[in-house]
């Protein structure tokens, strides 16, 4: 069936098989979804691999464990398998690490007429990042 | 940075304030789950060469609403100019460090169900969406850019009974904040 991940609020649409609680995508839309793929040394992305225990333990012929998949990296998984749709998470491992290093992390965001501003456009700057709302 | 559900909500704000900064819309809260916001006005100081120097903390602009929080405005607002007329700091690297809250797994899982929700109540699930909203904000309950900001999205009024609840409960909590949060957590930790 078609299924919905969502990571940062980008949704990508992949085709899953759902069993119950049980969500498992196929290894070649999830690598197109999230960037990872499941090989022999592991999960990897980039230069990054994450070494598994037992790759057969997250994935088999209906496809990859996205639960399995999430807790495999460490990071959070929002599922809702009726739905159709997951939300796959920052590690709090990973967002502590980053956070205490003091590093602030780039962000791309629309102001009201739609145009994208980067903080890194701000660099050579001091600036205050100022989060608010109407409520 | 709103986290307003829509630019349209934050429009009136914006327009009337004419800032000459960027004045952007966050309304999925991707980056201020990125940062760690908890609630609003939250303000991070980063520094010409992109560090935090004063992680999120609530400050607010004026003293508009200083009877019901009980802060006051003016001693931020100066350090603010110091900082850009001297670049003197605040707090040394080891105090932003001590005062930067950091994410638990509890918290971590409700900014995805947070996220889930959204997509959902988007979509047109609402029921669905609801019972993440309800998940979000039970594992994460002094997030209250979750718990109160959830409220519009659902149609709630954020200045409603919904609320008041969770003023009362905050306050029964001992009205805990990003230092007092951070405080705690080194406690656990060590």
């Amino acid at each position: 069936m078609s299924f919905t991940i969502l990571e940062d609020g980008r949704a990508s649409g992949v085709r899953a098989h759902v069993d119950g609680e049980s969500v498992r995508v196929s290894p070649d839309d999830l690598e197109a979804a999230l960037g990872w793929a499941l090989k022999p040394q592991g999960l990897c992305r980039d230069e990054i691999c994450v070494p598994l225990p037992k790759a057969a333990s997250i994935s088999d012929e209906r496809g990859v464990d996205l639960a399995a998949f999430a807790a495999a990296l460490d990071r959070p998984l929002a599922i809702d398998a009726g739905a159709g749709a997951a939300c796959i998470g920052d590690s709090a491992s990973e967002r502590s690490v980053m956070l205490h290093d003091g590093e602030a992390p780039d962000f791309c965001l629309p102001d009201l007429s739609g145009r994208m501003h980067a903080l890194s456009d701000q660099r050579g700057r001091k600036v205050l990042l100022i989060a608010w709302a109407s409520w | 940075m709103a986290l307003d559900k829509s630019p349209e909500d934050a429009r009136p704000y914006i327009e009337r304030a004419s800032p000459t900064h960027p004045a952007l819309i966050d309304s999925e809260h991707v980056v201020a789950h990125r940062y760690g916001i908890i609630n609003i006005s939250s303000v991070v100081w980063i520094d010409e060469n992109g560090r935090i120097v004063r992680p999120p903390l609530i400050e607010y602009g004026t003293n508009m609403f200083k009877d019901f929080h009980g802060k006051d405005a003016g001693p931020h607002l100066d350090q603010v100019r110091a900082w850009v007329r001297t670049g003197a700091l605040p707090m040394s690297r080891e105090e932003a460090s001590q005062s930067q809250l950091l994410p638990t797994r509890d918290e971590q899982l409700a900014r995805a169900e947070f996220g889930l929700a959204w997509h959902l109540w988007q979509r047109g699930d609402r029921e669905a969406a609801q019972r993440h909203f309800q998940r979000a904000g039970e594992l994460a309950p002094h997030d209250w850019t979750i718990r109160r900001g959830a409220m519009p999205i659902q149609g709630k009024d954020p200045m409603g009974p919904d609320f008041f609840d969770l003023f009362r409960e905050w306050m029964e909590a001992g009205r805990p904040d990003y230092r007092s949060l951070a405080q705690e957590r080194r406690g656990d930790r060590r």
